[in-house]
């Protein structure tokens, strides 16, 4: 229970108030400009607006990968604009494009590399399940051997595409915890699909 | 023509030698005995210095088809732009042919491709390894009796999860 009030220089002393329940609860002076917040949503909020992507581009997604980092479509607007090509500097990684067997070790090695925490988003339908290329050496999803937050479909998907998986990415990062990236009220958020959420918030 | 003068002086020096022309084309096949002659012949004698390619194709299922690998040898004269394929049918069990290294340098990692993806052996190649699939791989995918889907190669792979980062 926090209120805010006028701050002349120094701070007031607390006053405590018997609540109804029996407990005591503390009103705290706040100085002008100062708000208060969980530190799991403040930390949640800097990193979802500052994501450094990895871009792990094999195919045409790469194409549009370089296309929504683009002045166009320019995902700086998103705070995801920093492309790195150090598995060491980033936290996002997007895997744009089929992954053969050859390549998933090397695949492996860099999400490996990357700090924690960290997030992967599968761009487009070979990377997500393989797509049309159900042969001995392409990889049929990534996810059965690396772990994925969000999948993009499409084939390749358009940079809105893209976008909206970031934001979506950025919507799960609010709701992780500071320490473990444990994932808040995870259940409730698997209940609907966002599109549906969304549908039913309109009708 | 020029092409059935070059044929006629390879049928005189390898009498076990066909020859056909289709569209403008001129096919020679081999016995896999004399294939390396009648190159380093085409080669020294006849211009075909270019080495264009070598791939071989797999007439496992194939109606009429008497022997099993067809290599295919691609030819070019770089000055005339005449070009000319030569063949050679290998068979199962130990498919063997001699290899051009010596003739061609840059057959090296074309005949690699080859054995990768067929196992057609090249006898007297300097290093004869995979090139495209990774080292452990152990069947020749492009053969017809390799399943299109493979035998779970793609799917042997230790799984990364959250926990382990």
């Amino acid at each position: 229970m926090a209120v805010r009030g006028s701050w002349h220089g120094r701070p007031r002393p607390c006053e405590s108030l018997d609540t109804a329940e029996g407990g005591c609860a503390t009103i705290v002076e706040l100085p002008e400009g100062v708000a208060v917040t969980k530190l799991d949503e403040l930390v949640g909020w800097c990193r979802k607006n500052s994501l450094w992507p990895m871009p792990f581009a094999t195919a045409c997604c790469g194409i549009e990968l370089m296309a929504t980092g683009a002045s166009r479509h320019d995902l700086a607007r998103f705070g995801a604009e920093v492309f790195r090509f150090s598995p060491r500097q980033c936290d996002l990684m997007i895997v744009a494009g089929r992954v053969v067997m050859k390549m998933l070790p090397v695949l492996q090695r860099i999400w490996q590399q990357m700090p924690e925490p960290k997030w992967c988003i599968s761009m487009g339908a070979c990377a997500s399940t393989g797509g049309v290329f159900d042969t001995y050496s392409v990889v049929q999803g990534i996810d059965r051997f690396l772990p994925v937050d969000v999948y993009t479909p499409g084939c390749p998907p358009r940079p809105e595409q893209l976008i909206q998986s970031i934001i979506d990415l950025q919507e799960k990062i609010q709701r992780e915890d500071t320490i473990f990236c444990r994932e808040f009220d995870a259940p409730s958020r698997q209940q609907l699909p966002r599109a549906l959420r969304e549908k039913g918030r309109g009708a | 023509m020029m092409d059935s003068r070059i044929i006629q002086q390879l049928q005189t020096a390898f009498p076990d030698l066909t020859a056909s022309e289709f569209r403008g084309q001129t096919r020679v096949v081999a016995p896999v005995e004399s294939v390396h002659e009648v190159l380093e012949a085409l080669k020294e004698k006849f211009a075909f210095d270019l080495l264009v390619d070598i791939t071989c194709v797999d007439y496992l299922y194939y109606p009429d088809a008497e022997d099993r690998f067809g290599l295919v040898y691609l030819l070019a004269n770089a000055e005339t732009g005449r070009r000319i394929t030569v063949r050679c049918f290998v068979n199962d069990t130990d498919p063997t042919v001699p290899s051009v290294v010596g003739l061609w340098t840059g057959a090296n990692w074309l005949e690699r491709e080859v054995w990768d993806m067929f196992g057609v052996c090249f006898d007297g190649h300097p290093d004869l390894r995979r090139i495209l699939l990774p080292e452990e791989f152990t069947a020749h995918p492009l053969r017809k009796d390799y399943p299109l889907q493979g035998r779970g190669e793609r799917h042997n792979f230790p799984v990364i999860t959250r926990a382990e980062g």
